[in-house]
């Protein structure tokens, strides 16, 4: 097994560091942009117009930072809860699974539990919605220590059981009067407030801020993190070094699932302030693209997730302004994963260009 | 409860089979892959893509066979990406995987609308007409299940059967499953490991690509925008519910099938929530890999083979 | 008569080393020939040039008679030569028989695997060598004694008329041995010729016809077994005259730091790889321990450090049982540990010098508040660590994986030591080091034991053990056979001891 953790970690990893590793990754984006270039040209568009109106509308306006920041903020939370997870060698991709149950955590405790000041309301809705993140993933994570259940396909198949769970109670039990499959809104109190109108902008980009910051500090300052990550990278060396395997798997998922869990949460408080059905466009899956496009660590993912939202929101004015179908956004994000996926492909082709 | 039991007639078995083709078609091309040490998380794009690419041909050249010529064609395509990325350049599988459903999903809905002009879906094409059996229409309860379907829809216990045949009664099959196993002693007897991981992973979006032609071109003759509704993925809990065997794994995707066609009818009576019904899938397949119902373990250990 | 198999004047020099020096060797038709010699002698140099694993650098190969070019397995296999290696090459949860056809599959009509001619083919040669094999069986439920004999029947089904067999019965219990024994013996029977590579007397005084000694690179000799024994061969092997002189075994003159009693577990192949092994180290020595590899010092250690799983026998530090605690209860009580796997079990190769050198010691030496790591602590540490311990690196930050071998070792050993340990266990320290980290290793090593720590030294190097021990204990089999005083014994003793020889 601890092979098989190693393994992963070096494959993503690709042996690249540091600066190289930092070279393969902008590598990856400006051939997937050249790439997506082609695309457009093949089908009669012009690259040049498309990329200089998507820059501008994601840049060169206060409403257009504002919206490339409100799509950035999901993506940095599932990014980093995808990250947190690797660093102890585990592939965790039912990210998305586990955003939705802190979606729905939050949601229920943002309904139900009314009549609380917002000062402890705020931080009361957050918290379930993280320990429902962590508990979505510890189900992967003790199937995995208990049975070595490969957790690729267990968080996978949860996902989708959370997807279908979350749709069912916002079907039934808790659906909110009307035909839209959608729960009550959370009461005032447990709101995140808007903080650039008429952007959806809200005070999710400062939680977003300081779990990118904390999560920079646990894994490189605290002795958990740093065990974490031994294990990660090397579990015999850790488990000679006196640590704990298996209940590094735990953290790392708990953890994991947390902010995940955290990130719905500050979804549903910071823009719908409801749970709606089909509310995440897969924002657990660009969580794992956009981890690896960071180079793996919190603030790269933080960076990652600004040019991901960057293509979300610029994409939109672009497709205004030019005519381009919306989802050539996809097409690059899709590229530029692809490219990552396989630094060796990258440095063979850096190679064949010299 | 009357209600539940009138929902019970051929109608609703002969709706399973039709649920349950395209699921079994990637089901049988992720177990190829799995047998060979790759996993294919892209079954869901790849279909989609051939689901795409099967209405594209049929609309420009009023062919539906051709359409599933090509369906088969862009499988095998983006098969052998997901092959040179994992076996070649070493990449990860998850990875490569989740970038071919991105991809899938962005690249048939903007060729659609530059082709139709219209995100949401395709205009009506040529489509494979149903096939009826003569004597067997005639037999009553089984004609009315089983006596007319999609010519795929009949193909599908062949290749399940062939799959068997190539597995385990063939020397191909007895150097897929070693070479999946344990590569290194495969190589040492003589077997092109590389070569033999490069077809499977091939196979394996060929027959995606079948499925996803199922659906554009047999059950609908439209492509509608992300129309394989997570199929890939439940194709890869009935691989796993069917441990890698090809019988099983048709089975598996039958009862998939037979869920899928349940909930539809479920969801416009409101007794049982269809979402329950969903996810049973899938918890099915997490209680299998921890061992609760019976004991799934993956033919390969996923790890990339790199040559001494 | 020709001979089957005939290599003449073949040199092999790796960088640094020739491995094989103008070596003639001979082997009759129909012969079970012996191929004899320490860890290092050359032999299965030799045998990989045979097999087409290496290419020599002169010298000829004849088959049959005629000279042959072999370039790769697949050459040898078509002149009829198959190998049995030690670690096996069989896919887990096929069959026997589909093991034993992979790759060469018999067809009916190009497409069907023909099973009858399998299961018939298969069957008969098990019954003609009388090799005992449930062929329709998984390989994975046989025992290893049983995949044995599917490797002996799939080098046989390629055709092979001259089999090599690598150090065949370090895998086997004395039980399967035996039965390895009359199959090999069918096996000439039969015509078929047999190499038997071991570095174990008694096995190749019990099967061999004749048995080649290599030493160094080079053929001692070539002898009938029947005209030779232990002492002669012993003697050829070690090149001296062995004087059989077993002394009363040297003990702890005060109470042990560490001891040892009675421990059992098994390997990661399920066999038994400690039987019952009793051993003290006394504070202020080097107890080496001599062994040919493989025979139960990786398990010796894991055990001592808490990472294998005992099914018997006991683990005292300083008169307390520490059997049932956990790798980490262990350190901070005091054992430290350099692996004989660096890169697998010392060092993390993408973590920072600094962070290597904290690991193990994270949650007390480097911590103040039990939550982060002092890294302000750990840098001063580092900085001393890499000055008292001369280890060339840019700065602590940089990442070990770029160091030296030697220099990843300096700081391996920096890390155990400066916790200034009552017990070391160091398990090949100087694997692949160059002389002076080699030499800087030792040093430390001896000044630890000055200072008044017990040194547990596994080594395969006989001679590293004879520089630094106070005390040689020799391991053979999964327990101690015997324990001497250096000063006491001689090389030649403990090579005796260590091949199997003289423990009646």
């Amino acid at each position: 097994m601890s092979e098989r953790l190693t393994a992963a970690v070096r494959r993503v990893f690709g042996g690249g560091d540091g600066l190289q590793g930092l070279m393969i990754q902008v590598a990856a984006i400006l051939i997937a942009f050249i790439v997506g270039a082609a695309v457009l040209a093949v089908t009669g568009y012009s690259p040049v117009d498309a990329y200089v109106s998507m820059a501008s509308g994601a840049f060169g306006s206060s409403y257009g930072v504002g919206q490339t920041l409100t799509q950035a903020t999901p993506i940095v939370f599932t990014s980093i809860a995808f990250l947190i997870g690797l660093k102890a060698g585990l592939f965790n991709i039912g990210i998305e699974g586990q955003f939705l149950m802190g979606a729905m955590g939050a949601t229920l405790a943002g309904v139900y539990l009314d009549g609380l000041p917002w000062v402890i309301h705020v931080p009361l809705t957050i918290l379930v919605g993280m320990i429902a993140g962590a508990l979505w993933s510890l189900i992967p994570a003790v199937l995995k220590s208990r049975f070595d259940a490969h957790e690729v396909i267990t968080t996978m198949m949860l996902s989708y059981v959370a997807t279908h769970f979350t749709s069912y109670l916002v079907n039934y039990p808790f659906k909110a009067p009307g035909w839209v499959a959608q729960s009550l809104k959370i009461s005032g109190s447990a709101e995140l407030p808007r903080i650039l109108p008429p952007t959806q902008l809200s005070a999710a980009i400062f939680v977003a801020v300081i779990v990118t910051v904390a999560s920079t500090y646990f894994l490189q300052k605290t002795i958990m993190g740093y065990e974490l990550r031994a294990t990660g990278l090397n579990p015999s060396a850790a488990e000679n070094a006196g640590i704990s395997i298996d209940r590094n798997i735990l953290v790392s998922m708990a953890l994991s699932g947390a902010v995940a869990g955290l990130g719905g949460a500050c979804e549903v408080m910071g823009i719908h302030r409801r749970f709606i059905q089909g509310f995440s466009p897969g924002y657990g899956w660009d969580g794992l693209a956009v981890a690896l496009v960071g180079g793996l660590n919190p603030v790269g993912s933080f960076f990652a997730s600004v040019l991901f939202g960057a293509l979300r929101s610029g994409g939109m004015i672009m497709t205004r302004a030019t005519g381009v179908p919306l989802d050539i956004v996809k097409i690059l994000q899709a590229l530029v994963i692809m490219f990552v996926a396989a630094p060796k492909l990258i440095r063979a082709l850096l190679r064949r260009e010299r | 409860m009357v209600e539940l039991l009138d929902l019970i007639n051929t109608g609703l078995f002969a709706a399973a089979i039709r649920m349950a083709t395209p699921i079994a078609y990637a089901a049988l091309g992720g177990m190829f892959s799995e047998r060979v040490g790759v996993m294919n998380i892209g079954l869901e794009g790849i279909m989609l893509t051939s689901a795409f690419g099967g209405v594209a041909v049929s609309y420009y050249t009023g062919s539906a066979w051709l359409g599933v010529v090509a369906a088969v064609l862009v499988g095998g395509l983006l098969g052998l990406f997901h092959a040179i990325i994992t076996v070649k350049y070493a990449g990860d599988q998850v990875v490569s995987g989740t970038g071919i459903n991105i991809l899938a999903a962005g690249f048939t809905a903007y060729m659609s609308q530059v082709i139709w002009g219209t995100r949401g879906s395709s205009d009506a094409v040529n489509s494979i007409p149903d096939l009826t059996i003569p004597v067997l229409k005639q037999i009553p309860v089984l004609g009315e299940v089983f006596g007319t379907h999609s010519p795929l829809v009949y193909l599908m216990p062949i290749i399940t059967a062939a799959s068997y045949y190539v597995l385990f009664k063939t020397p191909l099959g007895l150097r897929i499953r070693a070479v999946g196993e344990h590569p290194t002693a495969a190589e040492t007897a003589g077997v092109d490991v590389v070569k033999i991981k490069y077809m499977c992973i091939i196979l394996s979006g060929m027959l995606a690509g079948i499925g996803g032609a199922f659906l554009s071109l047999s059950h609908l003759n439209v492509f509608n925008k992300g129309m394989t509704g997570g199929r890939g993925f439940i194709a890869m809990a009935a691989m796993i519910f069917g441990k890698w065997m090809p019988f099983s794994v048709f089975g598996a995707s039958l009862l998939f099938g037979f869920a899928d066609a349940l909930q539809m009818r479920l969801q416009s009576l409101g007794i049982l929530p269809p979402q329950i019904i969903l996810a049973i899938p899938y918890v099915l397949t997490v209680a299998i890999l921890a061992g609760v119902v019976g004991k799934a373990k993956p033919p390969s250990d996923y790890k990339p083979y790199e040559k001494e | 008569m020709t001979s089957a198999i005939q290599m003449v004047d073949i040199t092999k020099t790796f960088p640094g080393v020739t491995a094989n020096d103008n070596i003639d060797f001979s082997v009759d038709k129909a012969e079970i020939h012996g191929l004899l010699g320490e860890n290092g002698a050359g032999k299965s140099v030799l045998m990989s040039i045979l097999y087409g694993l290496y290419k020599p650098d002169s010298g000829d190969i004849l088959v049959d008679g005629e000279k042959v070019d072999i370039s790769g397995p697949s050459d040898a296999m078509r002149l009829g030569i198959g190998m049995v290696h030690q670690h096996f090459m069989l896919v887990p949860s096929l069959t026997v028989v589909e093991n034993v056809i992979l790759g060469r599959e018999p067809t009916v009509n190009g497409v069907t695997l023909d099973m009858e001619r399998m299961l018939r083919d298969v069957a008969e040669s098990c019954k003609r060598y009388k090799l005992d094999v449930d062929i329709e069986a998984p390989v994975y439920q046989l025992p290893v004694g049983v995949q044995q004999r599917v490797e002996i029947l799939k080098a046989l089904y390629r055709g092979a008329d001259v089999l090599i067999l690598d150090e065949p019965t370090s895998v086997l219990t004395p039980g399967e041995t035996e039965e390895l024994f009359n199959a090999v013996r069918e096996l000439k029977a039969d015509g078929k010729t047999v190499i038997f590579i071991s570095h174990k007397l008694r096995e190749v005084l019990a099967i061999c016809d004749r048995i080649t000694v290599l030493k160094r690179g080079k053929v001692v000799g070539t002898v009938l077994a029947a005209e030779t024994g232990e002492g002669q061969l012993a003697e050829m092997m070690v090149g001296r005259k062995i004087v059989y002189e077993f002394t009363k075994e040297a003990e702890c003159g005060l109470e042990p730091v560490l001891r040892l009693e009675g421990l059992e577990c098994l390997s990661d192949r399920g066999i038994p790889a400690l039987r019952g092994l009793d051993l003290d180290l006394c504070g202020s020595e080097i107890l080496g321990v001599a062994g040919v590899e493989g025979n139960g010092q990786t398990e010796l250690v894991e055990a001592v450090m808490g990472l294998r799983e005992l099914t018997g026998g006991s683990v005292k530090l300083d008169g307390q049982d520490i059997t049932d605690t956990q790798p980490k209860t262990r350190i901070q009580m005091g054992v430290s540990h350099i692996p004989e796997d660096r890169h697998k079990r010392a060092i993390v190769p993408d973590f920072s010098v600094l962070e290597n050198l904290v690991l193990g010691s994270q949650r007390d030496r480097f911590t103040r508040n039990g939550v982060s790591i002092d890294f302000a602590e750990a840098k001063r540490f580092s900085t001393d660590m890499i000055n008292d311990y001369q280890i060339a690196t840019p700065g602590p930050e940089t990442l070990i994986r770029y160091l030296s071998g030697g220099n990843q070792q300096r700081v391996v050993v920096a890390r155990e030591f400066s916790r200034d340990p009552p017990v070391v266990i160091a398990a090949q320290p100087t694997r692949g080091l160059d002389v002076g980290a080699t030499e800087y290793v030792r040093r430390k090593l001896v000044e630890m034991r000055d200072h008044g720590a017990g040194v547990l030294l596994i080594s395969a190097d006989l001679d590293e053990i004879w520089a630094l021990s106070d005390r040689v204990a020799v391991i053979y089999e999964g327990s101690i056979v015997a324990v001497k005083a250096v000063d006491e014994t001689d090389v030649q003793e403990i090579g005796l001891l260590m091949a199997g020889g003289g423990n009646e």
